[in-house]
């Protein structure tokens, strides 16, 4: 159950791997969260970020395989988790890739498959999730966005354009949940140095994982709707958006 | 039997946090009770199944009357004076009742209730689920002592439970927070009173140390004692409290305009004198605003007042007089923090106070009160030493750890925590306070083998299945999911213990397989 103070006992990461992930897992696990299972592709990565939340002092750790590009077996291995582990509080959207602009560009199967990791595989998964947690009564969805989907920038567009969907996708998820007991967090992270940024040169306030990943627990905690990562980045693309179009075209990297 | 109708509803504690979604069952009448019982023992291990929990007044403050995805059971709908002996003082209500009609009916007839909380918003059968206890604990015990015999609807049939018919049912039910079934009926042993008046003796105690000293000291002498302590003023001043003990006035005790009008004097017509109407900013009450009450209130009370005639409504339940005041917390609620410590352990105490002011949490006045002996109830809270009980704003940053911490230095003094309080315990630390759960658990299988009665309480404390397999009887997730499993993920599993998690309202169950990539519709309702 997730208690007064927000804190979740359980949790079904979505793309269990991922950096931003596993550094929310380990905000969470010494609060209470005793049982964490990781979804993702078979890696000695997912293996790690399970080694790691049992060594953060979780109970019961499990990995399960799940591929956002399975579009057909993507609900199943949701409602197995939650059929095999019993209520899960929080699940965890967090599957998801940048992509290499300049070679999608060229390879549009390549740009296609993208979309499906990042937005269709995992709405999908999303969605057999909140069915679930309906069922349930309660529950919170976390789903990794990014301020790329704020506005799509010609420097990353087919990323951003991910973002962009699942973000409206959340949102009406959000809003369709109401009075359900169940909540959708939104995060929209800035540029975040990691390993899924390796090689690139980071862009005005950019953030880690780590910090990422405190935001994120906080907005767990206080049921929040949408968390900046860092909180800046709210007022930034606020005006962002704003630019007119001949001005935002020229925009860096 | 029949199911009965249902309609979806978002719960939560008086505390206002962590709404759950149940579908509630209006039990107007004692039969639905069975039937609701019936329907949750038919469907236990099905997908659907998610058990059920009563529901009173719902002022425990955080998830005890709740039971996320499950049945509800409002049972305010059993409100019924079913027999009074006016010569004894039994009698013999529904188990939805509040303290305040009983009240309301009986005070002018010469009985009060034996015990009663700072509400008297509370139910007959709430009040047997936490085993509630009032100011005068140390004289009277706590609320199941006065309590002759129950009616209780369990998963495997209705029970007249008296402490001599089943002691171990009968004090499993007396703090086991609804887990053992649901009272339907209750005969009390009522206390006799000429008034609805009390004398009330008030003083000031300057810091912690005067307080518990007056306490230890005199508490005896009254039926009646508590402590309000100001747990904003630090140093010299800490623990300031002011000091309210008194018992019931008899007539003569009173001035002769009301005991020349005996009816008067005999009077219980509660009135709100205000209701919050809306809920507050988060933030409205923080520790300036908060501070300055508890300055005004301290001041406020006279220095020493010797045997005022108080109205029975004031010297209970002075917060009773404004409706839904858990709004002024805002949109985030709050939370109750109440322990107890044995009485060595006064140290204890002083250090929670310290660390609370040092943390500049907006707490109102702080409740300390001196228990007498406990009960033989296994989960029931009281226990001979000092309770201390504060009102927190959820929504500070750190007030998890530091309530962990709390819980730390509780239970190392041999303490614990009140379960109608609590919103935010976790399962081993709850398993350490309450050694007796084992005996609970006991007899809960006996009544309930199915699991049936569950509660958000109850899996976030353990006390219930969840609906988790045992481990190692799940079947293993196939690696990669192969297509022919993604068609029927919602078929029944092949480990009947089990209880897979309900996945659809029966309604829908013949899609449940079809639908499963799609949540739910919204108008989820477990209508026949």
């Amino acid at each position: 159950m997730i208690d007064a103070t927000g804190r979740p006992q359980s949790v079904l990461v979505l793309g269990g791997a991922s950096e931003i992930a596993q550094a929310i897992v380990a905000g969470l696990v010494p609060g209470r969260c005793k049982t964490v299972i990781l979804a993702g592709r078979p890696s000695e990565r997912l293996d790690a970020a399970a080694d790691a939340a049992r060594a953060a002092g979780a109970d019961v750790v499990e990995t399960v395989a799940f591929d956002t590009t399975d579009l057909a077996g993507n609900p199943a291995v949701v409602t197995d988790v939650f059929a095999r582990f019993g209520d899960i509080d929080l699940v965890l959207a967090a599957a998801g890739a940048l992509g290499d602009q300049d070679a999608l560009e060229s390879d549009p199967m390549a740009a296609a498959d993208l979309i499906t990791t990042n937005f269709t595989g995992l709405a999908s998964a999303v969605l057999a999730a909140a069915g679930c947690m309906r069922a349930q009564g309660y529950g919170r969805i976390v789903v990794i966005s990014s301020v790329a989907g704020d506005r799509a920038r010609k420097a990353n567009y087919i990323y951003g354009s991910t973002k962009s969907g699942l973000d409206a996708f959340a949102q009406g998820l959000g809003d369709s949940l109401v009075g359900s007991g169940v909540g959708v967090t939104i995060v929209r992270p800035g540029f975040v140095v990691g390993r899924m940024t390796e090689g690139r040169d980071p862009a005005p306030f950019s953030t880690t994982p780590d910090a990422v990943a405190e935001a994120v627990v906080k907005g767990i905690a206080a049921g929040s709707d949408i968390v900046y990562a860092p909180p800046i980045l709210r007022w930034v693309f606020g005006v962002m958006k704003l630019l007119p179009r001949q001005v935002w075209r020229r925009m860096p990297g | 039997m029949s199911r009965p109708r249902t309609q979806r509803a978002l719960l939560t504690g008086w505390g206002r946090t962590a709404a759950t979604a149940a579908d509630v069952v209006h039990a107007v009448h004692p039969d639905l009770v069975d039937d609701a019982m019936a329907a949750a023992v038919a469907s236990a291990g099905d997908t659907t199944d998610r058990g059920l929990v009563a529901r009173g007044m719902g002022r425990s403050y955080g998830d005890a009357a709740q039971n996320a995805g499950g049945t509800v059971v409002d049972a305010t709908w059993l409100d019924a004076v079913h027999s009074v002996d006016l010569e004894s003082g039994l009698v013999t209500v529904g188990g939805g009742i509040s303290l305040q009609a009983l009240m309301e009916r009986f005070v002018p007839l010469g009985w009060f209730v034996p015990v009663t909380p700072g509400t008297r918003l509370v139910s007959v059968g709430g009040a047997i689920a936490a085993d509630i206890h009032g100011k005068n604990h140390h004289v009277d015990g706590s609320f199941c002592s006065h309590v002759v015999s129950m009616t209780l609807v369990t998963p495997t049939g209705t029970h007249l439970v008296t402490p001599a018919s089943d002691p171990a049912l009968f004090w499993a039910t007396a703090g086991g927070m609804g887990l053992t079934g649901i009272v339907t009926e209750a005969t009390l042993q009522m206390i006799p009173v000429e008034t609805s008046y009390m004398l009330v003796d008030t003083e000031r105690a300057t810091d912690l140390d005067d307080v518990m000293d007056k306490m230890l000291h005199g508490d005896d002498a009254y039926r009646y004692s508590v402590a309000w302590i100001d747990c904003q003023s630090t140093g010299s001043k800490l623990g300031r409290s002011v000091l309210t003990r008194g018992d019931h006035a008899a007539m003569a005790d009173l001035p002769a305009k009301l005991s020349s009008n005996p009816d008067k004097a005999r009077a219980f017509v509660p009135r709100q004198l205000a209701r919050v109407p809306l809920t507050a900013p988060s933030g409205l009450l923080n520790p300036l605003t908060v501070g300055a009450f508890n300055e005004f209130w301290f001041r406020k009370a006279p220095k020493h007042q010797v045997g005022k005639p108080h109205h029975m409504t004031g010297f209970f339940h002075p917060l009773d007089g404004v409706g839904e005041w858990n709004r002024l917390y805002g949109g985030r609620g709050f939370l109750q923090y109440q322990f107890v410590v044995p009485d060595a352990a006064s140290e204890t105490v002083r250090r929670i106070i310290e660390r609370l002011t040092e943390t500049k949490l907006a707490s109102f006045l702080a409740v300390l009160k001196r228990f007498g002996p406990g009960d033989p109830g296994p989960l029931s809270f009281p226990m001979p030493g000092w309770t201390l009980a504060l009102d927190l704003p959820v929504g500070h940053d750190g007030l998890d750890r530091l309530l962990n911490d709390l819980d730390e230095q509780v239970l190392a003094a041999g303490g614990r925590i009140y379960l109608a309080k609590d919103s935010r315990l976790a399962p081993d630390m709850f398993r350490s306070m309450y050694p007796g759960v084992d005996r609970f658990m006991e007899v809960k299988q006996r009544v309930d083998p199915d699991g049936v009665l569950r509660s958000d309480l109850g899996r976030r404390l353990g006390l219930c299945a969840d609906t988790a397999p045992r481990p190692g009887t799940a079947p293993a997730v196939a690696p990669t999911p192969a297509k022919a499993t993604a068609r029927k993920p919602a078929a029944p599993r092949k480990t009947p213990a089990r209880k897979a998690p309900a996945r659809k309202a029966p309604v829908a169950k013949k899609t449940a397989a079809k639908k499963t990539a799609a949540p739910p519709t919204s108008s989820e309702r477990t209508e026949p």
